[in-house]
């Protein structure tokens, strides 16, 4: 489709395929040139099917748009179309191969970006077709992103087939919250309703793919929601009530405890303005427990470099060496795996892991499963040493699972040593990284939500959790009082006496932060369900009856006061890189303990109470982590 | 004057109408012009041949990703030798020699434990190997007879009676397209032109009788039907018919009973003195 037209060459040439040259004379517009694609054109549509009514890509179709702009309106060929076999992709990919017109971009996606070889080419001429041959299913979290790269209707979404077409929702440019890289997406919404989600471009985070768990999970947005205001009676169930209502029935029980009593927790899915509201309001009322789930108990939020990632996600490209400590990539943040994965086949670098044996789809030495390789590499025993002395740019990842093990201090010291051994951190690079799980971890650390989980949960007589499911309840008091904030009925709504619906992530304005630094809003694209109100309206309003009013009553305030605590949150779409060296750490006096790490992430398709409601999820956790 | 698109359905139903026409009586009274497939493919509408292979394995007890499968020893040292053409960052050069080589092993086929001991072996994802596999029609993917033998079916073997050949054979041993015998002696498979057009029609019969070592691959020429039934009925009885021409009159490619032109020595161009030169 690519002919033009070149003065003084006897027929149409290739542009794609022809390198330009000095004083060339091209013309793009000409008989010739149309003629040219024209005919091409019609051999394309040879073999494809005239379907476009009852196709998925119809609307958004590469090739129904060449067509409409360079093909003929009629065509000559009377024979037999040929037939292809549908394949099975799993879960998610919707296959029709009859539609295919051979242009191997699934193919060469599949290899070269997702770095899983199992689609190909088979067979030859007009018998070619795209397949796994042995009927493999396309194991892979990138795997949603052949729907879009397939210009024709062959490939497209199994969930989202024939809900609706693409000219009849409205796009709204969001992030998303599903881990910790704030993949830039598209909500695609028709009314209230989610209908899908679709990646933008954005170079620095996530190019133009997304992993399927920030596909598919919009499913998760239409289930398990909570809509009213509910209170548990003394029958054990709940009971909707009005705001009014639940809002004096926690700020009376609020009243009645210590101060010191009070314990906030902040889930892995809130943004900054509710962490924020949530802190102020808890501090108001005396009691500094407040944190953020999978932080810890000891987070190193002191120093900004010691949590963030300080190469940021695209500085990953210059590296040569990788040392992944306690973290696997691609399963905690599948786009930083394929920004690895790009960099590991482009400049052949080495990356070396130490953690529980785990799928990596690119080389990996697997050094150790615990702390003592790493000991053994900060003190040179290690044959892996030879490679990080010899390394140009080395970078060391470790994962945010780190932050819940006892001797985290230690394990973080011994880190910087082997970084300060290896040159990983000089003035002109810095590839000490830390990966974190969730979109809220950074925000939090950021502003400050630090508190011990372990010892706040068991002191506490009142728990406020925002959205927080997967914190441990096991020692929280009997008698304690759980007000439970949030958009899913999900694990903590078990232990809740009172419910506080929420709005999700695509129905409100939020600031993340994801895990190099970058803030982010989320724009909300659809309505809140039920009752709903966004989280820091809940806690603001919560502050007035409960007799500690907070000074704000606007998101713009809101910000405000979080630029008082964090003023990179307020930067958005800026990523503001850590300025204090982790030099001035104070020495820990902590042991390692001899514990293998453990994998952070048990399944990658449901790690939070959205993905967890998500049917979609529950499907490809069934038949793709099927051993 | 009709709309294009009605022009264009009046001259497809013209052309099927007058291509059954041309059919026997028998088949014009079948209530529908393409009522029987075999109407259809004599009326040369659907003449349109694809190779019969499929392009995706199923899974069976003799051809399974699970079944263990390894070069011989004698044919691991001739891997190596393939591989030492090669630079070592590019084994992958060497799949085509080494699936050839695992066909003669494997009894003329290559199972898909096969073609994942080869991508072990270079270094490759299976699929790249399932590419190559699929992409060249004579690796056999599927079970051959121990004689398989391939009828040349392109243009000047066909109108040498190249079909007829195929019919005489198909028929002699009972068998269909690619399907084997019984005994699992022979198997009658089809190709494109083997370059023999001058002593067409040709056919090519690849023993795998004798493994790897004794593997032959010969071409029988100026066949006739009878003589084809008696190169096959040879094969049977374990002989080596001789290769090349049939034709006794004939010697390699040249013209029977002998030459007629370029006799004596060629006679240097008329327009100047070579000798001079």
């Amino acid at each position: 489709m690519c002919l033009v037209e070149v003065e003084k060459s006897p027929k149409p040439v290739a542009s794609c395929a022809m390198p330009a040259l000095p004083g060339m004379k091209i013309k793009t517009n000409t008989p010739i040139a149309k003629k040219a694609r024209e005919g091409v054109m019609e051999f394309l549509l040879m073999n494809h099917p005239l379907d476009c009514p009852i196709c998925d890509q119809g609307g958004e179709c590469d090739l129904q748009d060449q067509s409409m702009a360079f093909g003929a309106d009629r065509g000559r060929f009377t024979d037999m179309k040929r037939s292809v076999v549908d394949k099975n992709l799993g879960p998610l990919v919707k296959t029709v191969m009859t539609r295919c017109i051979q242009c191997t971009r699934c193919v060469r996606f599949a290899s070269e970006v997702a770095g899983v070889q199992d689609l190909g080419m088979l067979g030859r001429g007009s018998g070619e077709e795209i397949g796994t041959y042995v009927g493999k299913l396309m194991t892979s979290e990138l795997s949603g992103n052949v729907i879009d790269i397939c210009p024709v209707g062959a490939l497209t979404s199994k969930p989202f087939a024939f809900k609706a077409r693409n000219w009849e929702m409205k796009g709204t440019e969001t992030i998303d919250v599903t881990d910790a890289v704030g993949s830039n997406i598209r909500v695609d919404s028709r009314g209230p309703e989610v209908m899908r989600i679709v990646p933008r471009l954005n170079e620095d985070i996530n190019e133009e793919w997304i992993s399927d768990k920030t596909r598919f999970c919009y499913d998760g947005l239409k289930r398990q929601r909570l809509n009213d205001p509910m209170i548990r009676g003394p029958d054990g169930r709940f009971k909707a009530v009005t705001w009014r209502d639940a809002i004096a029935v926690v700020a009376e029980v609020l009243n009645q405890v210590k101060p010191e009593e009070i314990t906030g927790v902040a889930g892995k899915l809130s943004d900054a303005e509710s962490m924020m509201a949530l802190k102020d309001f808890i501090n108001k009322m005396g009691s500094d427990k407040v944190l953020c789930e999978g932080n810890g108990p000891n987070p190193p939020a002191d120093i900004r470099s010691n949590y963030l990632m300080n190469t940021s996600i695209a500085g990953l490209e210059k590296a040569d060496v990788f040392l992944l400590v306690g973290t696997q990539p691609r399963v905690e943040a599948a786009m930083v795996n394929a920004r690895i994965q790009k960099t590991v086949r482009a400049t052949q670098a080495k990356v070396g892991y130490i953690g529980p044996p785990a799928d990596f789809n690119y080389d990996t030495w697997h050094l150790g499963t615990g702390p003592d390789t790493l000991v053994e590499i900060a003190e040179g025993r290690h044959p892996f040493c030879s490679i990080l002395k010899s390394a140009k740019n080395p970078v060391i990842i470790a994962g945010a699972g780190l932050f819940e093990r006892e001797d985290q201090g230690a394990v973080f010291s011994t880190i910087e040593t082997v970084a300060k051994k290896f040159n990983v951190t000089r003035p002109d690079w810095n590839g000490l990284n830390v990966l974190l799980l969730h979109a809220a971890q950074a925000a939090a650390l950021d502003l400050g939500l630090v508190a011990n989980p372990t010892e706040s949960v068991k002191s506490a007589k009142f728990l406020y959790l925002m959205g927080a499911d997967d914190v441990n309840l096991d020692n929280l008091p009997a008698d304690a009082f759980v007000v439970y904030q949030g958009h899913h009925g999900d694990k903590a709504v078990y232990r809740a006496n009172v419910i506080l619906p929420s709005s999700a992530f695509s129905e409100k304005e939020g600031t993340y932060e994801n895990t190099e630094g970058c803030t982010q809003w989320t724009i909300p694209a659809v309505p809140t369900v039920g009752d709903a109100r966004d989280d820091w309206k809940i806690v603001r309003a919560l502050s007035e009856v409960a007799g500690a009013p907070l000074p704000y009553d606007s998101v713009a305030a809101v910000r405000s006061r979080i630029s008082m605590v964090a003023p990179n949150l307020v930067r958005v779409d800026e990523r503001e890189p850590s300025v204090i060296s982790a030099e001035v750490k104070p020495p820990v006096k902590q042991q390692v303990s001899p514990a293998p790490f453990k994998a952070a992430v048990e399944n990658f398709y449901m790690t939070d109470a959205i993905t967890r409601a998500s049917k979609i999820m529950a499907q490809c956790s069934a038949t793709l982590l099927k051993k | 004057m009709l709309p294009p698109a009605a022009r264009l359905a009046a001259r497809r139903l013209l052309g099927l109408a007058s291509a059954s026409a041309s059919q026997s009586a028998a088949r014009r009274l079948s209530p529908s012009p393409i009522s029987s497939p075999a109407a259809a493919a004599a009326t040369g509408y659907f003449s349109r041949t694809f190779s019969s292979a499929l392009n995706y394995h199923i899974d069976s007890p003799d051809n399974n990703p699970n079944m263990p499968w390894e070069f011989t020893k004698a044919n691991m040292e001739k891997v190596n030798e393939i591989l030492s053409h090669y630079p070592s960052n590019y084994k992958q050069s060497g799949i085509i020699p080494m699936l050839d080589l695992a066909q003669q092993q494997h009894g003329g086929w290559v199972p898909v434990a096969a073609m994942d001991a080869i991508a072990k072996i270079v270094g490759v994802a299976p699929i790249r190997v399932y590419e190559v596999a699929t992409f060249y029609s004579m690796f056999n993917r599927t079970k051959v007879g121990k004689y398989h033998l391939l009828v040349c079916g392109t243009t000047p073997c066909m109108i040498r009676g190249s079909r007829d050949i195929e019919d005489a054979l198909l028929k002699h041993l009972g068998v269909k397209r690619n399907e084997v015998t019984s005994d699992g002696l022979f198997s009658v498979g089809e190709m494109e032109c083997m370059g023999c057009c001058v002593n067409a029609p040709m056919i090519a019969v690849a023993d795998y009788t004798k493994g790897s070592d004794g593997y032959t691959y010969n071409y029988y020429e100026d066949l006739t039907p009878k003589r084809v039934v008696e190169l096959v009925e040879m094969l049977r009885r374990g002989e080596t018919p001789p290769r090349g021409t049939q034709n006794p009159e004939r010697k390699n490619c040249g013209p029977a009973g002998g030459m007629t032109t370029l006799l004596g020595e060629p006679k240097p161009p008329p327009c100047r003195d070579l000798d001079a030169c």
